[in-house]
């Protein structure tokens, strides 16, 4: 038993370490993936362009102005425009907001109770709409507060942010990455060197050897729990140098939860192999099962408790419904297995099934 | 008799095919079997199920006594199989695959590097134990997966069109390893699409559709021949093949290398034939009769439409 299982492990190891170049995408496709959803995907903007019809043309006016381009958040578009312009600079989306000053700006400011300047936001990305008209009223408040003007208030709320108090996009987006990095990873790995073995016809000559499914499965499955393993700690290395994601948490205790989430995610692999014929049905299927799945439903980018109710029964099923949980927690709260121990148990329960699963269903011949 | 191998009314379909329609089949312990028939015949299905990948819709098979489909383990522990595609792994090396198979058969670890010896020595594969196995010619390849299939010492072997697609001097290399391992006792089946490799095997079976059409040595396959066969040098007249069917007496007409073969009732004369056909065609035809070959048995079985079931 151990000896057969031995020799399909060593033979794995091989097609591993043979095959230099898929190793070399497998392991650089994360990076690459890592630093593009980290610059390239924030929620958070910056240097939105903006344009301004100051009527009003007086030192006043221009003060707004500079608030508006001061801080980060705006960047003035060095174009003079009128009223008539505002369709046309939306539609050729040289800005996304145009703020209008009107000609009794500065009088009113220190006669009128209330001064009204008009901001006209492009909401045709109803998200980047919002954040303009928030950023908005924030830069408008500072304006007031930095005049003495700033209305008295009984109440004032102060929020707290935790855990990630800059909202840096990175800490929201590493945890799901590595999510869905090990999950897609994992299965591809598992169900293309099984369905690759059955292409290729060497499944037929292990087939007509006395081994048992148990040992060509936990074969397959063991050296790959290596590189998901080395996946994942290189995603945690570059997540850390380039964005500077904190790992509040145990490491040891990441690391174990990540080998049972890849082992999850390679049984799933084997089950997909079970069920395809070819390597290209094989990563259509693996694809399709962990990709959208995983992004959309399993709290990665939207809440679970927003979903209706039989996408919320989905996202139950998805093991990186629970694996998220466990690294956010790890990673961004520094929590320990005295809290994460249910999701820990769920993810090993789902992993012992799907492996049960793939065991019964692969078929030691060929009809 | 001791049979390695028994099959009694076995049938196969794969949903609406019948791959194999209720064939009886014996194989002789250390004999060199040979089924032989076109494509399509049912051949690797036989073969698949005699090695317990596929189980059989009816009947009985045996290994050496055991049954396919109750002891597979058993069957699977005497049998070395190469099936018509044996496919190794490209980015082993020669003895890296070797060290598999023997793993995955459980040979005993003192004994892997004598058998690994031998199996060189008679494939003559020693000089290129660590090249890769991709990196192989296709009869190195052949001869590779040959050792591998051997390397766990079946009693009995199974060999799918074990040479489609080699070239003669490995071919010929081959089929001297088969009698070498007929020779230590080994029963050996083969399926082979060419008939001098037919002649090589003690018995044969030529199957055809799902059904074996004939059994026996090739010479008494050969003997029981019932018509004459006439040799004649000119090919051009293949196309006029219809014409010759036409004239009474004349059973078959068949292309074969440099000549055509034409067969006809055994009391028909050479000189009668030829006048006939010269009538026919318009032309003088100049033929000889000839022993039939093995090949002429194989198309006149396979060709001729059956009537009897």
């Amino acid at each position: 038993m151990r000896r057969r299982l031995l020799a399909i492990i060593r033979k794995e190891f091989i097609h591993i370490l043979r095959d230099f170049r898929s190793l070399m995408i497998i392991l650089l496709m994360p990076i690459l993936m890592i630093v593009l959803y980290g610059y390239g995907i924030t929620l958070d903007m910056r240097n939105i362009p903006f344009a301004v019809i100051d009527d009003s043309n007086t030192p006043e006016s221009r003060a707004l102005v500079r608030a508006f381009s001061d801080n980060g958040f705006f960047l003035l578009v060095p174009e003079r425009i009128t009223r008539e312009d505002v369709q046309r600079v939306f539609s050729r989306r040289s800005a996304g907001m145009v703020l209008v000053i009107p000609a009794d700006f500065a009088p009113s400011l220190s006669t009128a109770a209330v001064t009204r300047v008009q901001v006209l936001v492009d909401a045709s990305d109803s998200n980047v709409g919002t954040f303009i008209g928030t950023y908005s009223t924030q830069v408008l408040r500072l304006f007031n507060q930095r005049r003495g003007a700033a209305p008295p208030a009984l109440i004032t709320l102060e929020p707290r942010i935790l855990y990630n108090p800059d909202m840096k996009s990175a800490y929201f987006f590493v945890p799901g990455l590595i999510a869905l990095l090990l999950i897609l990873i994992s299965a591809l790995l598992t169900s293309i060197t099984i369905t690759r073995e059955k292409e290729s016809g060497t499944m037929e000559q292990i087939l007509v050897s006395p081994i048992h499914p148990v040992e060509i499965i936990i074969g397959k499955v063991l050296p790959y729990v290596t590189i998901g393993f080395a996946i994942g700690a290189l995603i945690l290395v570059f997540a850390q140098l380039i964005f500077d994601v904190p790992m509040r948490g145990s490491l040891p205790l990441l690391s174990l939860m990540s080998t049972l989430y890849i082992f999850v995610s390679l049984s799933f692999g084997l089950l997909i192999s079970t069920v395809s014929k070819t390597q290209m049905d094989a990563m259509f299927r693996t694809v399709m099962a962990t990709i959208l799945p995983t992004f959309m439903l399993s709290g990665f980018l939207f809440p679970i408790a927003s979903m209706p109710l039989p996408l919320q029964a989905v996202s139950q099923a998805l093991p990186a419904t629970y694996f998220l949980v466990i690294i956010r927690g790890i990673m961004l709260k520094g929590t320990g297995l005295a809290e994460l121990w249910p999701q820990a148990a769920i993810l090993a329960g789902i992993g012992v099934f799907i492996l049960a699963v793939s065991i019964r269903r692969f078929r030691m011949r060929l009809d | 008799m001791d049979n390695a191998i028994t099959i009694e009314g076995y049938s196969k379909s794969y949903g609406a095919i019948k791959a194999v329609d209720g064939i009886t089949l014996a194989v002789e312990r250390g004999t060199l079997y040979g089924l032989i028939g076109p494509d399509g015949a049912g051949k690797t299905t036989t073969m698949r199920t005699l090695v317990t990948l596929l189980r059989p819709d009816a009947g009985t098979l045996t290994m050496a006594g055991h049954d396919v489909t109750k002891e597979v383990s058993v069957v699977r522990g005497i049998t070395g199989y190469m099936p018509q595609r044996f496919s190794l792994y490209p980015d082993l090396s020669v003895d890296q695959n070797l060290s598999f198979f023997a793993d995955l058969f459980g040979v005993p670890k003192h004994e892997v590097p004598a058998r690994k010896e031998r199996l060189y020595r008679f494939s003559r594969l020693d000089a290129f134990s660590n090249r890769l196995a991709g990196r192989l010619s296709g009869g190195m390849k052949q001869k590779l997966a040959l050792s591998c299939t051997l390397i766990h010492d079946p009693e009995i072997l199974i060999l799918d069109e074990p040479t489609t697609g080699v070239d003669p001097v490995s071919r010929t290399e081959f089929w001297e390893i088969l009698r070498e391992l007929k020779a230590q006792g080994v029963t050996i089946l083969v399926s082979t699409p060419y008939m001098d490799e037919a002649l090589q095997c003690d018995q044969v079976s030529v199957m055809h559709a799902g059904r074996i059409l004939a059994s026996g040595t090739p010479a008494s396959l050969i003997a029981a021949f019932p018509l004459a066969v006439f040799a004649l040098y000119d090919r051009d007249l293949v196309l006029r093949a219809p014409e010759m069917l036409a004239v009474p007496g004349v059973h078959s007409v068949q292309a074969f290398g440099d000549s055509i073969h034409v067969t006809a009732a055994p009391d028909v004369v050479a000189s009668a034939l030829a006048g006939a056909l010269a009538a026919a065609l318009g032309r003088e035809v100049t033929l000889t009769r000839i022993a039939p070959a093995l090949e002429d048995v194989f198309i006149e079985l396979v060709e001729t439409p059956r009537h009897d079931s």
